[in-house]
């Protein structure tokens, strides 16, 4: 009993993290959600445990977060993703003030205090426009894979102005600009600029302050960090690598290994 | 006699029509409208000439309609599919005050006077959600052929509430419905109970001044119709033909202006 766990079952990828006692690192892994909420949870969390090299009984506290946070039969309790979100972008960089998260299906914008508490949030989880899957229909509409997303887009020499109204109007824009010869690096860094445009908007509605820490599947796409720099600044924290995707499972890690002690103390 | 001709290009489908003096269509056609919109016009009017048994020059004077209108390089002058639809449907329907438009991209509503003039109008421009693409998305998800939503959906004895606005993310509801089992029919029933409220919802910006004639190619899918009947408490006018509405109108426009032509030479 000398691990924590944390599993947030996002609308297109599940992540699992668990921290040792020192609150380290011990194993991560990540799967494709589906449509089997329960069973990505279980399928990430033994894939995750194999990984550390350790068994279900080495956990002590199991925390689930996400938007399919209820079918995690195996957790102790839930926090929501803004909660999560809070806390993992916490973990990474304690001068956290506001953190933006865009994941596959949202877009969310929070406030936080010294507490590490959300004082205001703001989120899109109603127009694909504001998501990842923007990025997704617009790479789909001229045949690349999602993979291909990051560096096409980092291969872009001008950006054409795409205007982000709506994902599936975004298909005749994305016709339009390659009948009249824009290259698909163009029109994809062009996407990213238009959700960039939202995301600003979003973080201005909570009336953002540094230091800003940015999270979620969307950050791993370095284009797309590049341009949020430059456009809010500076003060801007981006965890390494794939790690942008698992800030809401570490956090929720973090929060189970308080409950922990709180749990052995009591 | 004088032969004239209207060519609707869509965003999906590219129709023709060719009309005599008493407004009788001679000849029509509709093609898919594809990435090459200039050659979708072309295409549709050489079907359509083909279709009534008459030279290019037989025709003295084309009216292009709808949102490539302006890529009917033949075409005399362009008309809104707005007017056109108005005008196509109290031709066929002259008790017609409402105009419900559902195609591939949009869907308006139009109040229209006794003469067919447009008197208001209201459409969703960004925004996918309650038009074709809504239906084009659940085709995709079910893998069901788009003629065959409504008859299904008219089998449904426990329809679903489809909670998602975004024609995107609507896709993903469906699949999920499905994994839980829910049946087909329920599932294509929410589909269409979704769209209907949302162009009812358009529909009460303009008013709903009976009678109401529903166009477009959505007109087509009986599921709809039934739907939209339901809701509004009232018998829309629906045509076979209501597909060809806006090309039928574009064409009306054009004996308008052949005959003025005529007059002046005469």
């Amino acid at each position: 009993m000398t691990h924590v766990a944390g599993i947030d079952v996002g609308s297109t990828y599940t992540k699992a993290v668990l921290l040792d006692e020192g609150g380290n690192i011990a194993g991560r892994a990540m799967c494709p959600t589906g449509f089997k909420l329960d069973v990505a949870a279980q399928i990430t969390f033994e894939q995750v445990l194999s990984e550390a090299g350790l068994s279900q009984s080495d956990v002590g506290y199991t925390i689930s977060t996400g938007y399919g946070r209820h079918q995690v039969e195996f957790r102790d309790v839930t926090v929501t993703s803004l909660t999560s979100a809070a806390r993992g972008a916490h973990w990474f960089f304690p001068g956290t003030r506001t953190v933006l998260d865009i994941g596959g299906q949202t877009m969310k914008a929070s406030k936080l205090d010294e507490r590490v508490k959300v004082k205001s949030f703001r989120l899109n989880d109603k127009c694909a426009a504001g998501t990842g899957a923007f990025l997704e229909k617009t790479a789909r509409y001229m045949n690349y894979s999602t993979e291909e997303i990051g560096p096409l887009a980092a291969s872009s020499t001008v950006p054409v102005e795409i205007s982000g109204v709506c994902a599936v109007f975004a298909e005749s824009e994305v016709i339009n600009q390659l009948t009249i010869g824009s290259a698909p690096s163009d029109i994809m860094n062009g996407a990213m600029q238009s959700l960039v445009g939202r995301s600003l908007q979003l973080m201005r509605r909570v009336k953002m302050e540094p230091e800003y820490t940015l999270i979620g599947g969307i950050m791993r796409f370095p284009t797309m960090t590049d341009v949020l720099t430059e456009k809010i600044g500076g003060g801007v924290n981006v965890p390494e690598g794939d790690l942008v995707q698992y800030a809401g499972a570490i956090g929720a890690a973090t929060l189970a290994s308080q409950r922990l002690e709180k749990k052995r103390g009591g | 006699m004088i032969h004239v001709a209207g060519v609707d290009v869509g965003s999906t489908q590219t129709k023709a029509v060719i009309i005599d003096e008493e407004g009788a269509t001679l000849g029509r056609s509709l093609i898919d409208t594809g990435a090459d919109v200039v050659k979708a016009a072309e295409n549709s009017f050489a079907l359509a000439l083909g279709d009534a048994g008459l030279a290019p020059d037989d025709v003295s004077y084309v009216i292009g309609t709808g949102y490539g209108r302006y890529k009917v390089t033949f075409g005399d002058d362009q008309v809104t599919e707005i007017s056109c639809h108005g005008r196509g449907a109290v031709h066929m329907f002259p008790g017609t005050r409402t105009v419900i438009d559902m195609g591939g991209q949009d869907t308006k509503a139009i109040a229209v006077s006794e003469t067919g003039e447009i008197v208001d109008f209201c459409m969703n421009d960004k925004c996918a959600a309650g038009t074709g693409r809504f239906l084009g998305a659940a085709s995709a998800a079910l893998d069901i052929p788009l003629d065959d939503l409504g008859p299904t959906a008219l089998r449904a004895t426990k329809p679903v509430r489809i909670s998602t606005t975004c024609t995107v993310f609507a896709e993903t509801e469906i699949l999920s419905w499905l994994g839980k089992g829910k049946k087909i029919e329920d599932i294509l029933m929410g589909v269409h109970q979704s769209i209907s409220s949302r162009s009812i919802g358009l529909l009460r910006r303009v008013g709903i001044d009976e009678e109401v004639s529903f166009t477009g190619g959505v007109a087509r899918n009986l599921g709809m119709v039934h739907v939209l009947n339901e809701n509004l408490e009232l018998e829309m006018n629906v045509s076979e033909e209501s597909h060809f509405m806006g090309a039928l109108g574009a064409a009306l426009y054009a004996m308008d202006r052949a005959r003025s032509a005529q007059e002046a030479m005469a």
